[in-house]
């Protein structure tokens, strides 16, 4: 009972959310609208009994991914009116994902009829109930290491890329060394001097 | 407490849980608001003694009634709306921070099976729900639309997604160790675990850099001295708070003492034996768990304190520079030995022998080789 309201209610929001995300014109609403769909979608993951990838969404996504996403876009000047005119010509490209995300959901509902998904059982490979994150350790670490692995090494690569990419070296800066600050004494940089009255001080 | 609703009173086993999770959210959050109100206390009545000062001590007997005084003098006052704001997300932003900040007190044990949610991906939890609460402030800049509160905004975000990944790995390493998320399951790890005598990882030399690092991220990620830059009042007025006033302010005060006191209790659940008294010795446990962790959050919250009152605040790229040049390495450096050690020592060097997790390991490709 309690069930399935909760799952009717993570669902509403989740597609009503999505909705709002695409149609509303700020952007900055609309990263808040993405940011309570990532939620609720953490909800249904939660009663498909997927605490782990929830509670990883939530970190990931939406404790990280969002926050950046919604600094950039609160930091961009967005012209409404210029974007509304890119609209035809972006618009092939738009009708050529619309269909196939249909293709993606008919294909879906005919999986449906293939019966429950029952993630549970599917994440967790042994017979007896075993908490979420250990069936998916147990899992990665062994059959899928190798495969695991190279995931993490695409992942590296592509940061070392991203890195190589964006850094360049500029001239007339000064960057601060902390370990000289850190050395720097009081006696490096003054004296005490008992000077007499009337007289000037050597610099 | 189910079960009390359930035969004692004789309701349905659907409605005595209810009622039951309702009762336990009531039991936390009304003693958590008394206590963020005498903290508030002890907190200006600390910085006043370093101070050589008085501190409060009009309101009731010592001042103690001071707080209460200051929350019915915000609870009088006018709501301000400045006009350019963006109204709705205006009020939302203080509601996230303070929503935010109960939320996580949900799966903190206080004593032996005396949590809300005994859940297993406990710690977890604690790092996705911390990690909402810079929304509350990112929010408020935004929707205030004013200069100052939108810099702090902007300082906020970088600075606790920054220290959240240092966090993220000191949790790892202690996750390594106890072999849970769970929490209590993590307190239960640390009894007796120093020469069985001293419970609480934080006295393992393998573990005390771990902890002073948590300590100070903590500090970062509740944005206290040295570490608040976003209210740096030189700077920005008074940060992202600069446009709220009454309640809407008095939001964000009790929440960030609400954070503030949940990371005291993070520290000591984490690394000083949670609710397990100091030294594992029969006559210590007599004290009730609640008491010994009330007494180690007081002990971290008198250090936040100290901080506040002696350190001097950074500069913004100090803190950047600690957080990812020093924080991370160090605590990535960390989750690797601490797995190196925990193969070593628990697995054996060959893979074979030790004990605990070792069976589940030898016996896991086997297992998925047949049936997949």
């Amino acid at each position: 009972m309690i069930q399935a309201i909760a799952f009717y209610l993570f669902a509403t929001v989740t597609i009503a959310s999505a909705a709002l995300t695409i149609s509303s014109r700020n952007p900055v609403h609309s990263v808040l609208w993405l940011i309570l769909a990532f939620f609720n979608a953490a909800g249904l993951m939660v009663l498909a009994g997927a605490e782990f990838i929830a509670m990883l969404l939530i970190i990931v996504y939406v404790g990280a991914v969002a926050v950046l996403f919604l600094f950039v876009v609160m930091m961009l000047d967005i012209d409404v009116a210029e974007m509304r005119a890119g609209f035809v010509r972006y618009l092939p490209l738009g009708l050529a994902l619309a269909v196939a995300l249909l293709a993606e959901i008919v294909i879906g509902i005919g999986a449906y009829g293939a019966g429950g998904i029952e993630l549970a059982a599917r994440t967790a490979p042994a017979a007896q109930p075993v908490p979420n994150i250990q069936a998916l350790g147990n899992l990665l670490y062994t059959r899928y290491l190798f495969i695991f692995e190279v995931a993490g090494l695409v992942l590296l690569v592509a940061m070392i890329g991203a890195i190589v990419l964006t850094y360049r070296k500029r001239g007339g800066v000064r960057p601060q060394s902390i370990p000289r600050q850190n050395a720097r004494r009081p006696e490096d940089a003054t004296r005490n001097v008992n000077q007499p009255i009337g007289v000037g001080v050597e610099l | 407490m189910t079960e009390f609703f359930n035969t004692t009173l004789g309701l349905p086993y659907g409605w005595s849980w209810f009622l039951a999770t309702i009762a336990g959210i009531l039991l936390i959050a009304l003693p958590l608001m008394l206590t963020v109100a005498m903290i508030i206390y002890a907190d200006r009545k600390i910085w006043a003694a370093m101070a050589l000062r008085r501190g409060p001590n009009v309101v009731g007997p010592f001042g103690l009634l001071q707080s209460f005084a200051d929350g019915l003098k915000v609870f009088l006052q006018e709501t301000i709306i400045p006009s350019a704001a963006n109204r709705g997300l205006f009020l939302l932003a203080p509601i996230i921070t303070f929503t935010v900040a109960l939320i996580v007190w949900a799966v903190v044990p206080f004593d032996a099976g005396v949590v809300l949610a005994d859940i297993n991906v406990g710690l977890l939890y604690v790092l996705a729900a911390s990690s909402l609460g810079v929304y509350g402030i990112i929010i408020a800049g935004w929707a205030s639309n004013s200069k100052y509160p939108f810099y702090s905004a902007l300082r906020a975000a970088a600075q606790m997604v920054s220290y959240e990944v240092a966090i993220g790995f000191i949790l790892i390493s202690v996750v390594l160790y106890a072999g849970s998320f769970n929490l209590s399951q993590i307190v239960m790890a640390q009894k007796g675990h120093i020469f069985g005598v001293i419970n609480g990882f934080g006295l393992n030399p393998l573990f005390l850099p771990m902890a002073v690092m948590f300590f100070i991220s903590s500090l970062a990620e509740t944005q206290r001295a040295p570490f608040d830059l976003t209210e740096a009042e030189s700077e920005l007025v008074a940060g992202y708070q600069t446009e709220y006033s009454s309640m809407s302010f008095a939001l964000y005060w009790l929440g960030e003492y609400a954070n503030v006191i949940l990371m005291c209790v993070l520290n000591a659940t984490l690394f000083w034996g949670g609710w397990l008294p100091p030294i594992d010795w029969a006559p210590l446990y007599a004290v009730p768990g609640i008491i010994w962790l009330f007494l180690k959050m007081c002990l971290f919250f008198f250090f936040f304190s100290w901080v506040k009152a002696t350190v001097p605040r950074y500069r913004y790229d100090q803190l950047m520079r600690l957080g990812w040049k020093v924080f991370l390495p160090v605590s990535l450096f960390w989750v690797f030995l601490v797995s190196g050690i925990l193969m070593f020592d628990r697995v054996g060097v060959e893979g074979a022998g030790g004990r605990g997790i070792t069976t589940a390991h030898a016996q896991a490709p086997a297992r998925a080789g047949v049936e997949l």
